[in-house]
């Protein structure tokens, strides 16, 4: 049982992660029906941007603003220099845009940075807390706290404020959105910062317990797609409970299965979402008008 | 120009086969061979990718899953089972084509984002598969390939590797324009531009979809046999997922659809690397850039916007 729950607890906060990171997948598709693959290499510009400013002695809260206002630039500068460009090419031309941009980001990461593993200060020191005979790092609670802090912050500013309506106007319907007087180029430049911050935010809380390299980009990336599908591709609630599921069976299986094949479990999602259930759990079935 | 004989369908496969012949005569060393097959042995892959991307629109970003499989079969075939290299070539085709017909069925239904995300999730499944099957793969350092052997005779001159690949490359050109040019090629043109139209007209869309997957498998299969074969040496990443963004970003080079442009983005992606050691150091960022600067401003590719200008001279 203490087994059980030590993977649950490790599951929900990988899972806490892989739920941003499906947030931000489902923030830009919601506004510009563009699947972002360079969304990992937020998470990954994030993490690496504040472990190399506390290596060069600032503070890590100062450390992790900047990187959180660095990346928020990079995610912006991707709309206007690369999808902006290309405007109404089809969904395939925009999916090898962003991995293009993928690369690019890992390639100049990889300059800039180097290739080894790194890790940051822990927010919360302290000795692992007990609950049943599980141990919980306190690094944990910080990765789950936050995670429901930007959770619920996305949803009051998207539900209560005017810009935020006019994000729900866009997704709904852009061309609507615009007669009625919404700069819609100004939202999808919104979502793709959004986006980005979020995804430094969560490279951010997790390299202190996964540690990051220039490389941790792709797998986020499609874990957190995964997620983004499970849910149901557009949804908000279903990225967040696709994000903490897809973190769950991982954890699962890499306790009671093997851990080798960990990293296979999301993609055997993806697959088995695909092929029977391609709305996802919380998604609305699209049928395509001829 | 409405009259179409043999001779102009095939003419690009006969100037390739031109140029293949004559360039060795130029050639001062054995580098030059070594480069050369690589490029060729790319290209068949790089082909077969095309006719999915270029002919039936469909993408695929885990074709070097077949590129790995291909590779691996050459080096579990002799090392485990004691198969000659051929055999297990011929058996690593075959055995991709299955794979492929049977993860095409439910995967090809797919549209869009969700097909490029469900083909690059069989893609890093096959790398994650060969990296973990220690015992059979060698894990993440991979294995070693032992030589190929015909008729008793060991083959490791990079001569003879330029010749082997680049008649494999032409027969795979010729079968290709002739695929173009068939009621497959047609109906998958069709296909290309309007499923709902082709499925009007009586084309069974799953069926030829997945002709064309299990076709592009098989070439990817071969390439990577060779490849391996050539090398003498096989590692996951030979299936991982740069290795499959590699293959989309030479089609899309040379130009979507264009059998010529396969070996043209083939080439360059080969050769650069060769020529500029700068392209070495930052692969993976200048292959990013060059991948979204082509789909942002070249979205055709170089064979066929060049093809289009000397159209536009001519008239």
């Amino acid at each position: 049982m203490a087994e059980l729950l030590q993977f649950v607890f490790s599951g929900l906060t990988v899972g806490a992660i892989y739920a941003l990171v499906a947030l931000g997948f489902t923030l830009i598709y919601k506004a510009s029906d563009i699947i972002n693959f360079a969304q990992g290499e937020f998470v990954m510009l994030g993490g690496m941007t504040a472990v190399f400013l506390t290596l060069g002695g600032i503070s890590l809260p100062l450390a992790a603003l900047v990187a959180v206002i660095a990346t928020t630039i990079i995610g912006l500068a991707l709309h206007r220099l690369a999808i902006e460009p290309a405007h109404g090419a089809s969904p395939v031309t925009l999916i090898m845009i962003t991995i293009g941009a993928s690369l690019f980001l890992r390639g100049i990461a990889q300059i800039i940075f180097d290739r080894r593993f790194h890790s940051l200060p822990p927010l919360l020191a302290g000795d692992p807390i007990k609950i049943g005979g599980a141990a919980i790092l306190p690094q944990s609670l910080v990765v789950l706290a936050s995670a429901v802090v930007i959770v619920t912050l996305l949803w009051v500013f998207i539900d209560r404020t005017l810009l935020g309506k006019a994000v729900i106007a866009t997704a709904a319907n852009r061309l609507a959105a615009r007669l009625i007087g919404v700069d819609t180029r100004r939202i999808v430049d919104f979502s793709f910062a959004v986006s980005a911050a979020i995804g430094a935010s969560a490279g951010i809380l997790i390299t202190p317990i996964a540690l990051t390299s220039y490389d941790v980009g792709t797998l986020l990336a499609l874990k957190g797609f995964a997620a983004a599908m499970l849910g149901g591709i557009g949804s908000a609630p279903g990225a967040v409970a696709g994000g903490l599921l897809i973190g769950l069976f991982e954890a699962l299986a890499a306790g009671y299965l093997s851990s080798s094949y960990k990293d296979a479990v999301a993609f055997l999602i993806i697959l088995a979402v695909l092929i029977f259930i391609p709305q996802g759990l919380f998604g609305r079935a699209k049928i395509e008008r001829v | 120009m409405n009259v179409r004989t043999l001779d102009n369908r095939l003419l690009p496969a006969i100037v390739i086969a031109a140029i293949f012949v004559t360039l060795p005569i130029f050639f001062p060393s054995a580098y030059y061979f070594r480069i050369g097959a690589l490029v060729f042995m790319s290209a068949l892959a790089v082909v077969g990718l095309n006719l999915l991307m270029g002919f039936a629109g469909q993408v695929s970003l885990g074709h070097a899953g077949f590129l790995g499989i291909g590779a691996y079969s050459v080096a579990i075939g002799p090392v485990h089972f004691g198969l000659p290299s051929w055999l297990s070539l011929f058996g690593g085709a075959i055995l991709s084509g299955t794979i492929a017909f049977l993860v095409g069925r439910p995967i090809l239904r797919l549209k869009g984002h969700y097909l490029a995300v469900a083909t690059l999730g069989f893609g890093i499944l096959v790398a994650i598969v060969l990296t973990n099957e220690a015992n059979w793969t060698g894990g993440p350092d991979g294995m070693s390939v032992p030589k190929l052997v015909l008729f008793s005779w060991q083959v490791r001159k990079s001569e003879v590797w330029y010749w082997i690949a680049g008649t494999t490359l032409i027969g795979g050109m010729v079968l290709a324009l002739n695929l173009k040019e068939s009621p497959t090629g047609r109906a998958l043109q069709a296909i290309h531009d309007s499923e709902i139209a082709a499925s009007v007209l009586g084309i069974d869309v799953t069926q030829k979809k997945l002709t064309i997957f299990v076709t592009s498998a098989v070439y990817a299969s071969v390439a990577g046999s060779y490849l391996a074969l050539f090398n003498g040496h096989v590692t996951p990443d030979s299936a991982g997922f740069l290795r499959s963004i590699e293959l989309v970003t030479m089609v899309v080079l040379g130009g979507m659809g264009s059998i010529v442009g396969s070996l043209v983005g083939a080439a360059m992606l080969v050769v650069l690397p060769q020529v500029l050691t700068i392209f070495h150091e930052y692969e993976q960022a200048l292959l990013g850039l060059i991948l979204m600067v082509f789909m942002i401003f070249l979205r055709r590719g170089i064979v066929p916007s060049v093809a289009a200008t000397f159209v536009g001279l001519r008239k």
